[in-house]
């Protein structure tokens, strides 16, 4: 497997005062290039959303970020110098980046209460989740969770009895108990109803007052909903960047989107 | 105010549950009861003949080994075909200090050496053998020796993400290396011929009613220990992430868990009951030999849980017990089909009773299970892998 290339203190400048900076990042799959010389950069405190049809390289974006997958070429930093191609997912999770997966993942056989304190920012070495014991802080911090969320009522319920917009909500519970400083939220409204895509948004522009967030989404008229800075991809790299209304009047946009 | 779980204290959480106030009942009930009814007169229709004690005792021995299985299978997911070598492992440790005991009342009489190193001509003890002559250092070993391999094997594999089927291929070809290892003569540990002839423990023949107890009631009271460990273990919080590492790996690793770790952790743990229960079962047999190693016993204790049913503890313990009973039967009775009888139950369980035989009668454990055939249908489902990770 390759090793990330070494960061060039030229990057390090460049990315300097960033809370995550992409750079010519280039993976591909026995050469088929998943992202093609992609950069990014999201500042400290921002919310953006990252549109763009299927293939245009936006889960494997967030491969790449959360340790899943090296890149072949590239630089990948976080807050301006730390190189997330050096560490793997256990680490750059301890590091402050959360994810939130398409396809909702939450353990299953465990309550929704049991899936928050797991998720809960803390000491997670063997020996301290071993004789762990739950503090009244932990308690209060998982109760406002839960009624952010509002599943207060679903405390005691498993993870896998829950409908499909609870299960989401309840991943980006998980989220928000890790209080990571970056958040990387892939499609968060797919298979929701709309009145479930109205409260996920409500949601979402919520946290965003206090976390840096990234959506990965399809639904335009979502990401319309949250009003925010709008990166669209396109075969691994950045095809257009701007307010939403700017990208959808875009001609490759529309030719990408409706064209064929 | 949200309606939050209440915290179980450590007494509950150790001895909250009936089913564990059961489990403990009868296996301490026992270590009273059958040493006593082994006191009866013989014309007593009660009596326990010793020779039933010891095979009670084996029985115990088992039930702990499934039980270590359970741990690392039922919570962590992890399958271990080779748990077998940390059994054997932990029977030879006892083995040594059981031939050291010998002292010079071997066939050869020689000060020194136990027999089949005078038979292979050899001169001196070789230095492995050294230490042995102490009970608590051969105690330590017990532990140490199947705990150590248990660790370095599972900090490698669990690194390098080896999972599902692959995983339990290379505990097999590990326990079936070990066989063939132990199987040489210039190996040191008795070649084909094992370890035998043992005559005493602590200074007390073997051969007494007395030990036979004795070592009845340390089988009950280790199996005791050992379920009140793995209640302590997946009661904890690094139980919850052990269920978490079991239902959704690479999750698990998002929020910053390290996966490796957790699963050395209860891995080696898991070697160490099973060392145990090997060292406790040795003397009950009076012999340890590479057999112990077969691979397919390895895979015999694999059926022990799943037919128990995995994930309650007990449930191992159910199973090793009744299926060893049926063997003592049937192999004697009907030792043709004995093999046909284990795999037709072992078929029966998977298709029809994906929870074991204790998930007929107790209610579903609070952390299910996926079942058993969708288990073994899709065994390396759901683990994060990167590109070019051929395993």
């Amino acid at each position: 497997m390759t090793e990330g290339v070494p960061q060039s203190s030229e990057a390090a400048k460049l990315a300097k005062g960033s809370l995550l900076y992409l750079d010519g990042v280039t993976v591909s799959f026995d050469g088929f290039n998943a992202l093609n010389n992609l950069s990014l950069v999201i500042e400290p405190g921002e919310m953006r959303a990252i549109i763009g049809p299927n293939g245009a390289g936006k889960t494997t974006m967030m491969d790449v970020v959360t340790g899943k997958t090296r890149p072949d070429a590239g630089d990948v930093l976080f807050d301006g110098s730390i190189d997330l191609t050096k560490h793997d997912e256990a680490a750059i999770a301890s590091l402050g980046i959360g994810r939130k997966f398409q396809k909702p993942t939450v353990f299953e056989t465990q309550s929704v209460y049991d899936n928050l304190l797991l998720a809960l920012q803390q000491d997670r070495r063997v020996h301290t989740t071993l004789f762990a014991r739950t503090s009244r802080e932990e308690d209060s911090r998982i109760e406002e969770i839960l009624e952010t969320t509002r599943l207060t009522a679903q405390v005691q319920t498993l993870g896998g009895s829950l409908s499909h917009g609870q299960r989401q909500w309840l991943e980006i519970g998980m989220l928000l108990a890790q209080d990571p400083r970056l958040l990387l939220v892939d499609e968060p409204v797919a298979g929701m109803t709309d009145a479930e895509t109205e409260e996920t948004a409500r949601l979402l522009r919520d946290i965003a007052q206090s976390h840096s967030v990234v959506v990965v989404e399809h639904d335009m008229d979502f990401v319309r909903e949250l009003g925010v800075k709008v990166t669209v991809l396109h075969e691994g790299s950045v095809l257009a960047e701007g307010s939403i209304d700017h990208v959808s009047q875009d001609e490759r946009v529309v030719e990408v989107y409706l064209g064929r | 105010m949200a309606p939050l779980p209440q915290h179980a204290t450590l007494f509950q959480r150790l001895f909250g549950n009936t089913s564990g106030k059961l489990v403990l009942g009868v296996i301490l009930g026992a270590a009273i009861v059958v040493p006593l009814l082994n006191q009866l007169p013989e014309s007593s229709p009660f009596h326990v003949p010793t020779f039933v004690v010891s095979l009670l005792g084996k029985y115990l021995c088992y039930a702990l080994l499934a039980m270590a299985v359970d741990l690392v299978w039922g919570y962590c997911g992890i399958l271990s075909l080779g748990h077998g070598a940390f059994f054997a492992l932990g029977g030879y440790a006892m083995g040594i200090y059981l031939m050291r005991q010998i002292g010079d009342r071997g066939v050869y009489g020689h000060p020194m050496l136990p027999d089949f190193m005078v038979f292979l001509n050899w001169q001196e003890l070789p230095w492995f053998w050294y230490g042995f002559d102490s009970f608590a250092f051969a105690m330590l070993m017990v532990v140490l020796v199947p705990g150590l391999l248990a660790f370095v094997f599972g900090w490698f594999a669990f690194r390098s993400r080896v999972t599902g089927v692959y995983l339990s291929i290379i505990t097999q070809a590990m326990t079936y290396a070990l066989m063939l290892a132990f199987f040489r003569n210039d190996m040191g540990f008795g070649g084909n011929n094992g370890l035998t002839d043992f005559r005493d423990i602590l200074g007390f023949s073997l051969r007494t009613d007395g030990v036979r107890n004795g070592l009845f009631v340390a089988s009950a009271l280790a199996l005791a220990g050992g379920f009140l460990i793995c209640r302590f273990i997946t009661t904890s919080r690094l139980g919850k992430v052990l269920y978490a590492i079991r239902d959704a790996e690479s999750r698990a690793r998002f929020l910053g868990y390290r996966v490796e770790y957790y699963k050395t952790f209860v891995f080696t743990v898991s070697a160490m009951l099973a060392g145990v229960a090997g060292a406790l079962y040795v003397p009950q047999v009076g012999i340890i030999n590479p057999g112990e190693f077969s691979p397919i016993n390895s895979i015999e204790i694999v059926i022990w849980v799943a037919l128990g049913g995995r994930g309650y503890l007990y449930g191992a313990i159910v199973g090793a017990v009744g299926v060893n009973m049926a063997k003592s039967y049937f192999t004697v009775a009907f030792p043709e089909i004995w093999l046909f009888f284990l795999g037709g139950l072992f078929v029966i369980t998977t298709l029809f009773l994906p929870k074991g035989v204790v998930g007929i009668f107790s209610k579903a454990p609070s952390h299910p299970l996926p079942s058993l055939r969708a288990l073994l249908a899709r065994p390396a489902a759901n683990q994060g892998t990167r590109p070019g990770d051929a395993l």
